[in-house]
């Protein structure tokens, strides 16, 4: 309980002096130090002068490359040396080229016996035809959630250094920036026309490489860049304001937190189950049919998700830093 | 198919060499994009698809979208307008 005291005991208090400093109400020092007015920091005309005269001194001897001969030793020094440098780095290089195993060859050290069990016994052990697809998302699905978290990593910076909040600055902005952000895209209709018809074929050949990850060529990486490349394509055409209506930064959030986490998840179960040697109860299913090869399929998604995402981020936060 | 691949190797040599030297900004970007299209090409014939297609669209597209906007902000593509105009 606090009760109310009479203003001159609480002047008499030894704290209320550094509380009322903390609060900002008084300046302890008012009054006690001797204070000195800062210095002026205009410098007189003769001290400008002279230190042009200076300048212009230095500019002169150092610059000067007919009478220097220090300087232009140095240069044809410096000349001669990032030559033999740059020739000295190629010939290594093409010696340690030269030393390289020919591609392919059966004796290479890159054919041991990981190779032999990922072509051996991959596709029973994953259930993936792609036999790619089911290195990097069941072999090394680790590295493969570490890469994902990269990319969301680099928007998150991405998303530090270009975000532009007019809100917070309340400044004025460049108005040809603005002019340019209005009239953007510049109402084109031939690239309007040729992305009406492109979009769905790009959208759609992307649907496709992500879920056809575990039977063909392709997988979630590519099949996000090319998604992602698609939405640009639109952004480009139509204008962010369309592309707004169905993907906002709530979307990049929500799914790129979603996949993320589902991928976290998923692989820490099968990474437990499988390091204690206990069933996962996940079907391989047939291999060959799209819904098959376990957790590979569903990672894929997320894969893609996390890819499509982040390459509109990416673009929208270079275009205009925001979404 | 050996001088194919050949003269795309020659190809990519030329045009690394040709990104360095260019002196227009908006020229190297173009010259880099080629790169990577006949990089995927090369990543085909080299039998790993996979690589294929995320080059094209990353490499080629992506990238390079990255590359003109940034030339843009900068303002490095007007200026070149300019000195035409």
């Amino acid at each position: 309980m606090s009760k109310p005291i009479p203003e001159e005991e609480y002047n008499r208090k030894p704290l209320t002096p550094v509380i009322r400093w903390v609060m900002g109400e008084a300046d302890p020092y008012l009054g006690n130090v001797e204070m000195r007015r800062p210095r002026d920091n205009a410098p007189s005309e003769g001290l400008v002068q002279s230190h042009r005269k200076d300048r212009e001194e230095v500019i002169e001897q150092v610059f000067d490359r007919e009478h220097n001969r220090v300087l232009k030793g140095f240069n044809v020094f410096y000349r001669f040396t990032a030559v033999l440098c740059c020739v000295a780095l190629i010939a290594m290089l093409l010696v340690a080229v030269y030393y390289l195993p020919p591609v392919g060859h059966a004796d290479n050290p890159t054919s041991n016996e990981v190779a032999a069990r990922y072509i051996e016994s991959g596709l029973q052990e994953t259930g993936a035809v792609n036999i790619v697809t089911g290195m990097i998302l069941d072999y090394r699905a680790f590295d493969t959630f570490g890469e994902s978290n990269v990319l969301f990593i680099a928007t998150c910076t991405v998303l530090i250094l270009l975000r532009d909040d007019q809100k917070k600055k309340k400044k004025l902005p460049d108005p040809e920036e603005v002019r340019e952000r209005r009239f953007e895209p510049g109402d084109d209709i031939i690239l309007q026309r040729v992305t009406f018809i492109l979009f769905p074929i790009i959208m759609i050949f992307g649907i496709y490489v992500i879920l056809n990850g575990h039977l063909s060529p392709g997988g979630g990486f590519s099949g996000g860049a090319i998604m992602g490349a698609g939405l640009i394509l639109y952004a480009n055409a139509f204008g962010f304001e369309k592309l707004n209506r169905f993907f906002t930064e709530k979307t990049y959030k929500w799914v790129s937190f979603g996949a993320l986490s589902f991928y976290c998840l998923a692989k820490s179960y099968s990474f437990f189950t499988g390091a204690n040697h206990l069933p996962s109860g996940i079907p391989l299913g047939n291999a060959g049919d799209i819904i098959s090869s376990g957790l590979i399929f569903p990672l894929n998604i997320c894969v893609g998700m996390v890819v499509a995402c982040t390459m509109y981020a990416f673009f929208t936060l270079f275009r205009k830093g925001g979404f | 198919m050996l001088i194919f691949e050949h003269i795309l190797l020659l190809f990519l040599v030329a045009c690394a060499i040709a990104v360095s030297f260019s002196k227009n900004l908006l020229n190297s970007i173009i010259i880099f994009m080629s790169y990577s299209l006949v990089m995927s090409i090369i990543w085909i014939l080299l039998e790993s698809p996979d690589l294929a297609i995320t080059e094209a669209a990353v490499g080629a597209g992506v990238t390079s979208l990255l590359f003109f906007v940034t030339l843009k902000k900068i303002r490095a593509m007007k200026e070149e307008d300019k000195k035409h105009e």
